[in-house]
């Protein structure tokens, strides 16, 4: 045993001590959790409770994915992620070039956008809870819409409450990320297009929206996937109804889970869930790494 | 002539400015509209909450909807939870993806690089991906309504331990050798050099962590069952399914659950862009 070897077994050591507690962590909560997801999709719930569930191996996943259930709550996803996207975005980047130019009482303005980011999904689903409320909610009031059952409770309106609750509690961060890249542009070539005397509308449109182009899909990638995430708000407001005209993906899963004690069900919905995002995600690292080495 | 265009250029200027000042106040107040309304009918009598048409501004607040919100809406409590949960699950992330960060970067083992590849895997699976083997974790090992449980989940980051093992790696190894020279140990050159110095980095982390943690809906949810352990997300949810005839009090609980963040993000707002986009790489 050389001293050399000695100092060498001690640095490992040393090193699986400190990454111990992250690892063990993962494991525990993460890499588990996620195989025993999978496993459990494999169960079909028993028809009466205190039954055992008998292992169907792959059929639960096939009737599963291939129903109109599941067909009808990923559209439905799908359209939640349409309304809030692209809306939150144009409005996020509106925002921010408005409060471009540096103008006495600015700064007043940028925080007052940024505002939503101080508010949870919960504090402001409550906020909007109350404004639609038919009763006493001043939303409802000014759409003439009060009394009755309300707008949360119309089927056609449900679900773009819940994305204008969405829209507005992410329009803070989205402000602040189209106000930090609006902030980072070259000046030089701004500066050079406004000396060609391009107007301000082709200016933003030619050579603004180009430059942006990297954060702009940055943007819709991580909108996609909270708008796939997207939970308190329909749990607040629309319990996934009128009508299940909110029952998006996750809340699906959630209310099989938990409400109708059929894990199998949920897990089945949670793989499908795992990868699509993890799509998304390969997108975004994809992205995130190329938009990196441009910055080098 | 000459002057009298420079007036119209600047008439045409001033109306310009005017404009844009207009939208500047039209889009705040629109943005403002669902906070300024709950703040005033948090300090309305219920009778003035449905009053029509709509009482504006509170001409004799009513304070005591807070202090009910508080104590009777038991807000104190789930504010309380909230903080013991963030606080510790905000320490433990940072720590154990220092350390972690650390042995990546600056000390040598066997499976070192499949280990750390591991570490990035894991912003890959979305947390709903795993939720119900944890829920039964959770119960199996008896912690069921408990802070751990809470917290447990959520003790490692694998944003952290990249954002810390980039930021590390860029640490001139001079400074190392220098040090190592003088016969300091890993551990006291962690804490005295490696962490001093990636401060800003670590802040930013760690206001991300506070608010995602904070910010905590699926999981606060389903593992707790009572009021003693129930974080302030979840208590929004008891107040608004149970006070909602004291809806006065609704709104006040609703204003003392945004007001720590609010207070939070105003007094760091240097970290906030960093912070909010540190956590951008994960799904």
């Amino acid at each position: 045993m050389t001293p050399r070897f000695i100092r060498r077994a001690r640095e490992a050591a040393l090193g699986y001590l400190l990454i111990l507690p992250a690892i063990a962590a993962f494991g525990l909560f993460i890499f588990y959790p996620l195989v025993k997801t999978a496993y459990l999709g494999f169960f079909l719930a028993p028809p009466f409770p205190n039954l055992p569930s008998h292992y169907v191996g792959f059929h639960q996943y096939g009737q599963i994915l291939g129903s109109s259930d599941f067909r009808d709550s990923l559209g439905r996803t799908g359209l939640f992620v349409l309304y809030t996207v692209p809306i939150g975005i144009v409005l996020g980047l509106a925002l921010a070039n408005l409060a471009q130019k540096k103008l006495p009482g600015i700064r007043l303005f940028r925080t007052i956008f940024s505002s939503s980011v101080a508010t949870s999904v919960a504090v402001a689903s409550v906020l909007f809870f109350t404004l639609l409320n038919p009763e006493v909610g001043l939303l409802s009031y000014a759409f003439g819409k009060e009394g009755g059952n309300g707008i949360l409770a119309d089927p056609h309106w449900a679900l773009p409450a819940i994305a204008l609750v969405t829209i507005w509690q992410n329009i803070g961060f989205t402000f602040i990320l189209m106000s930090a890249a609006l902030q980072s542009l070259p000046e030089d070539v701004l500066e050079a297009s406004m000396v060609d005397g391009a107007s301000s509308g082709v200016r933003f449109r030619r050579i603004t929206l180009p430059l942006l182009s990297p954060i702009l899909f940055f943007a819709v990638v991580i909108g996609v996937i909270s708008g796939f995430q997207a939970f308190g708000q329909i749990d607040l407001l629309t319990q996934g109804g009128p009508n299940h005209a909110t029952l998006v993906l996750i809340y699906d899963l959630y209310q099989q889970a938990f409400q109708f004690n059929n894990p199998g069900y949920a897990a089945v919905l949670s793989v499908a869930l795992f990868f699509i995002l993890l799509v998304l995600t390969f997108v975004q690292f994809w992205f995130f790494q190329r938009r990196v080495s441009y910055a080098n | 002539m000459q002057t009298d265009s420079a007036v119209a250029a600047r008439r045409k200027k001033r109306t310009r400015l005017a404009v844009r000042y207009l939208v500047l106040i039209l889009a705040a107040a629109v943005i403002l509209f669902p906070i300024y309304i709950t703040v005033v009918d948090g300090l309305l009598s219920p009778q003035q909450v449905v009053h029509r048409p709509p009482t504006l501004f509170p001409l004799n607040p009513h304070w005591g909807n807070f202090a009910t919100a508080f104590n009777q809406g038991d807000l104190g409590i789930y504010l309380r939870n909230s903080a013991i949960v963030t606080i510790a699950v905000m320490v433990a992330e940072v720590l154990t993806s220092v350390l972690a960060a650390y042995a990546f970067v600056f000390l040598r083992f066997p499976g070192r690089k499949i280990l750390f590849f591991a570490s990035l895997a894991t912003l890959m699976v979305p947390f709903e991906a795993t939720l119900i083997p944890n829920y039964q974790t959770i119960q199996k090992i008896g912690l069921f309504n408990t802070y751990p449980a809470l917290i447990l989940p959520f003790i490692a980051s694998g944003i952290g331990i990249f954002l810390f093992r980039q930021a590390f790696l860029s640490f001139p190894s001079e400074i190392r050798d220098a040090s190592r020279l003088d016969g300091c140990g890993h551990i006291k050159f962690l804490f005295r050099i490696v962490a001093p110095i990636n401060r800003p980095i670590i802040a930013a982390f760690a206001l991300f962590a506070f608010l995602t943690s904070w910010n905590q809906y699926l999981w606060p949810l389903v593992v707790t069952q009572t009021n003693s352990v129930r974080t302030v997300q979840i208590g929004l949810r008891q107040l608004a399914a149970t006070n909602f005839n004291q809806i006065d009090v609704v709104f006040a609980g609703t204003i003392l659950a945004a007001l720590p963040i609010a207070v939070l993000l105003l007094a760091f707002q240097k970290q906030l862009v960093s912070g909010l986009t540190a956590g951008a790489v994960k799904g």
